[in-house]
């Protein structure tokens, strides 16, 4: 028998437009909200985020004090709205070196496949058996608590996600036909990895971006709970949460409101994430 | 005459996507006579496999059928869940294109004939077992004993698609619907398949409709063809006046969009454009963009499905401007 | 099942162990200063300093020091506690038991919790119930562990007085009552994160073509949620849990602390405080090993459940 497919028939299926999504709007405009606090808590906040004030010690939330204050007088909103720089400040630096690093990695890995693919690989397995939060809190003892040295050992580990994204994005679109082109064109290798390869496999790390984002908030937060990341002072918000842990029974608020504005940031960049999922799907 | 084994009626089928509401299927007829194999043709997009899909009611909200379509003396659109189960698989079994998708990669062969045997044969256990094996017999699979405890991907394509006739006649239904079985095969299994079906047919008295963009397909195994266009049928016929004259305009663009064979070899002459837009048709014939023959008159309304012969209708005003074809079915395909 | 393929895997995990130890023996060594007085701390004057060093063995090359530490390794000798003079793996053994029934319980919850709920999505999905659900979970993914723990504790705890406000328990029973509210802090996490993998992995199952080819077969509909939608979310939730088991232990690091749990991860931050490096470094090699036999279980048992997966 003799085939006949007409090519008349041999026609694809058009694709579907897809709509705006309004979790990218809410999520974008919670982070607008985010940065101008970030940037201009003095405008924003009545009150010294540091500065202690023995007349208006552990007031629930009032007038004066919307969210109250803790066990030195401090004003509790505006002590919210200063640690929005640290904890913003946290998501960047624990996100941005693992990004560049991981991202770049992969596509170099990704694409000169072989060896360099595998030794990196046989890397990651190894990164990946130990336990995020403990090797953070491992290298944090051994280094010392504090920011700095936090950012530090989340670089250390956070790069392999970015590294297997790309890489696998690298490796699809290396087959793609216009790599292929690139290279019958005669390109050199530096320009078709930089200039056509990058662009196209960067999308699902900067999506994975915006939900480590998060991540990276949780975990600072996390160590300076534990006392292993900012040091009070610093009107960091996980540090704001062990500040009131021991007033939990009477001054509720302490704790309380730092920690919505964690789950508020959280939830933000998990918005923007899902958001931006969507909207650089290939293909819609 | 004997009365059809199944009849569609005023079938609609929407279905609601981001973009406004897809008219899939727009008031289909036909009937289907009791051992009759017809041909469901189109291009991607035509809603013939819709049109399938629809008869056993497979569509999910939000899709929405309307329409009646006449089985046993029941309205399968209308009837209750229980009724419904009963027909699908028992009465009316289904193919699909893919057998890799439309087996479960996680349940042996052999599971997933038993599940059809217990619901619609009550066999269980040993009986099962042995008639699972007797079906995979049936439909040419080695050693068929053994090959039960095997998972789909441990089968070769055309092995499964096999299997998945085993698994659709496990239940010995009367009416087989078969949605491209042969488009994803190589051409030499795609013919061993065909045969495997018309063998079928014979051995179980079994009527099929078979969905195809394959002309090649229809010539070798359809007693009947009805062409889709647009979501509509535009013409049906007996497979033989439908290749030597046809009687719409489009289906004689499909046959001159064939490459022919022997001394009848003449250039191809593909269709110009693409499928419409169900989404936002233009009033008339919806084939009028694309067409050779378009006058004014077919883009004004849109011609209904009338009988021009006996036995044949088209929904084309041109049906008899149009030219025969020297084609023989010998020369499309068998 | 083939064995060679469990053999392979088996095989595997030799070298892995071995950079393991590479990376623990390494830290130890990142450690500013000298890492001597540093493990001593207020004792190290100079004459426990170079018999330390001595016993140690720092005063040999790096590589003779690191075959000296894997020979301990293997013989289970991983040091002394410095605070609590007692051999760390005793102490890792004595507290390792509550860590794995906290882990254990939570991941129960969590299944619990996300398998119904998931399904219920998925079934629902682009509804409000779907919506709801998930807009639930990812508050919840957002939610710090040790907010959540701090606020259970305030309310069911004290205010309420539900529930114990720490302690482990002596009796099974008891372990179950005082562990539920760290188990569920923990289960909600994973919820969370089950919840948003299970639901797009059971709307893949249920858009696939085999369930309308067992729809096309008459199949009941409870039928074909449980041999072909429910089978294929088992296969997903036990791969997922292998996959998060890291955070377990690292939410049971937390959870231990806020809940004052006598288990390894309480141990792990009191090491800390107390600058007690050979069980920091003894508890990040044991964390380590424990994941990656996790791995490999997941890895067979998902070979076992699912027919596919020894063609990647």
């Amino acid at each position: 028998m003799t085939t006949m497919h007409s090519p008349a028939l041999e026609v694809a299926v058009r694709p579907r437009r897809r709509m705006p999504k309004a979790t990218l709007l809410i999520g974008l405009v919670l982070l607008l909200v985010l940065i101008v606090a970030a940037i201009f808590p003095q405008y924003l906040a009545r009150y010294s985020p540091t500065d202690f004030d023995y007349e208006a010690i552990l007031q629930g939330p009032n007038a004066k004090h919307i969210f109250g204050t803790d066990n030195f007088g401090r004003d509790i909103l505006s002590r919210i709205i200063y640690g929005t720089r640290v904890d913003m400040q946290i998501a960047i630096f624990t996100t941005l070196f693992p990004f560049i690093f991981g991202t770049l990695l992969g596509a170099l890995t990704g694409y000169l496949g072989k060896w360099s693919d595998a030794v990196v690989g046989r890397i990651a397995d190894l990164v990946v058996v130990f336990p995020f939060l403990v090797l953070v809190i491992a290298i944090v003892a051994v280094l010392g608590p504090g920011l700095n040295n936090m950012y530090i050992a989340v670089s250390a580990v956070g790069w392999v996600s970015y590294w297997r994204l790309t890489r696998g994005e690298v490796l699809t679109q290396k087959k793609a036909e216009y790599a292929q082109a690139g290279r019958v064109l005669g390109y050199s290798p530096s320009r078709i990895l930089l200039r056509h390869l990058l662009p196209n496999a960067v999308s699902p790390a900067i999506v994975y971006l915006m939900t480590d984002m998060s991540l990276g908030i949780l975990l600072g937060a996390s160590l300076g709970y534990l006392g292993l990341g900012a040091q009070p002072p610093t009107p960091e918000w996980g540090v704001m949460v062990a500040d009131g842990k021991n007033f939990m029974a009477t001054a509720w608020w302490i704790s309380t409101f730092p920690g919505l504005a964690l789950t508020l940031a959280g939830v933000t960049f998990s918005l923007i994430g899902d958001g931006l999922a969507d909207a650089l799907r290939p293909r819609a | 005459m004997t009365a059809p084994h199944l009849s569609v009626r005023d079938l609609n089928v929407r279905i609601p996507t981001p973009g406004g509401v897809l008219h899939a299927v727009r008031g289909v007829n036909f009937d289907l006579m009791p051992g009759e194999v017809l041909g469901l043709v189109g291009e991607s997009g035509s809603g013939k496999s819709v049109t399938l899909r629809s008869l056993i009611r497979l569509h999910r909200p939000p899709i929405q059928m309307t329409g009646t379509v006449e089985y046993g003396g029941q309205n399968l659109l209308a009837a209750s869940d229980a009724k419904l189960r009963s027909v699908r698989g028992g009465q009316i079994s289904m193919i699909f294109q893919e057998p890799m998708s439309a087996l479960n990669p996680v349940l042996t062969v052999g599971e997933q004939i038993g599940e059809n045997l217990r619901e619609h044969k009550g066999l269980r256990g040993r009986a099962a077992q042995e008639r699972a094996a007797e079906l995979l017999d049936l439909t040419g699979i080695p050693s068929p004993r053994a090959r039960l405890s095997d998972y789909p991907h441990q089968f070769s394509g055309g092995m499964r698609q096999r299997a998945m006739i085993a698994i659709a006649l496990a239940s010995e239904p009367q009416l087989l619907l078969a949605d491209e079985p042969t488009t994803a095969l190589d051409v030499t299994i795609q013919d061993q398949i065909l045969r495997l079906l018309l063998r079928l047919r014979e051995e179980l008295h079994m009527s099929v409709i078979l969905v195809t963009h394959d002309l090649g397909v229809v010539a070798q195994t359809c007693d009947r063809v009805a062409v889709m266009y647009g979501g509509r049928l535009v013409e049906t016929a007996g497979v033989n006046d439908l290749f030597h004259a046809p009687k719409h305009a489009y289906t004689l663009g499909l046959l001159q969009s064939l490459p022919g064979a022997g001394e009848h070899r003449r250039p191809l002459q593909p269709i110009p454009g693409g499928p419409p837009d169900l989404r936002s048709l233009p009033p008339g014939c919806p084939f009028a963009p694309r067409c050779a023959y378009v006058t004014e008159a077919c883009r004004t309304g849109e011609p209904p499905l009338l009988e021009v012969a006996p036995g044949r209708f088209s929904a084309c005003i041109h049906y008899d401007e149009l030219p025969a074809l020297k084609s023989t079915l010998e020369e499309v395909g068998v | 099942m083939h064995s060679s393929y469990v053999i392979r895997r088996l095989l595997q995990i030799i070298p892995l162990f071995l950079a393991v130890m590479v990376v623990v023996f390494v830290l130890i060594h990142f450690i500013p200063g000298d890492p001597v007085s540093a493990i001593l701390g207020d004792r190290a004057t100079t004459e426990n300093v170079a018999r330390a060093n001595r016993e140690l063995g720092l005063d040999k090359p790096l590589i003779v020091q690191f075959g000296f530490f894997v020979n301990q390794v293997l013989h289970g000798n991983l040091g002394e506690s410095i605070n609590l003079k007692v051999p760390v793996l005793r102490l890792m053994l004595d507290r390792l038991p509550v860590t794995l029934f906290l882990d254990v319980y939570a991941s129960v919850l969590g299944v619990v919790m996300a398998v119904p709920l998931a399904i219920l999505a998925a079934v629902r999905r682009n509804t409000w119930v779907d919506s709801l659900i998930r807009a639930v979970f990812q508050v919840g993914l957002s939610l710090p562990g040790f907010y959540v723990a701090l606020q259970l504790l305030t309310l069911l705890g004290a205010r309420l007085g539900w529930f114990p406000i720490g302690g482990y328990g002596v009796t099974f029973g008891d372990h179950i009552y005082h562990m539920f509210l760290p188990a569920l802090t923990l289960g909600l996490n994973l919820a969370a994160i089950l919840v948003r993998t299970l639901r797009n992995s059971v709307i893949e199952v249920l858009t696939a073509e085999y369930v309308d080819f067992a729809r096309a077969k008459g199949l009941r509909s409870r039928v074909i949620m449980t041999r072909h939608v429910l089978r294929n979310a088992l296969i997903a939730t036990v791969t997922l849990l292998g996959l998060n088991v890291g955070g377990l232990i690292g939410g049971a690091v937390i959870t231990e602390t806020v809940f004052a749990i006598p288990g390894v991860g309480k141990l792990m931050i009191d090491a800390i405080f107390g600058r007690d490096y050979p069980v920091i470094q003894g508890l990040t090699l044991v964390f380590a090993v424990l994941v990656s036999l996790v791995f490999l279980a997941t890895d067979l048992i998902h070979a076992r459940l699912d027919p596919r997966a020894e063609l990647s």
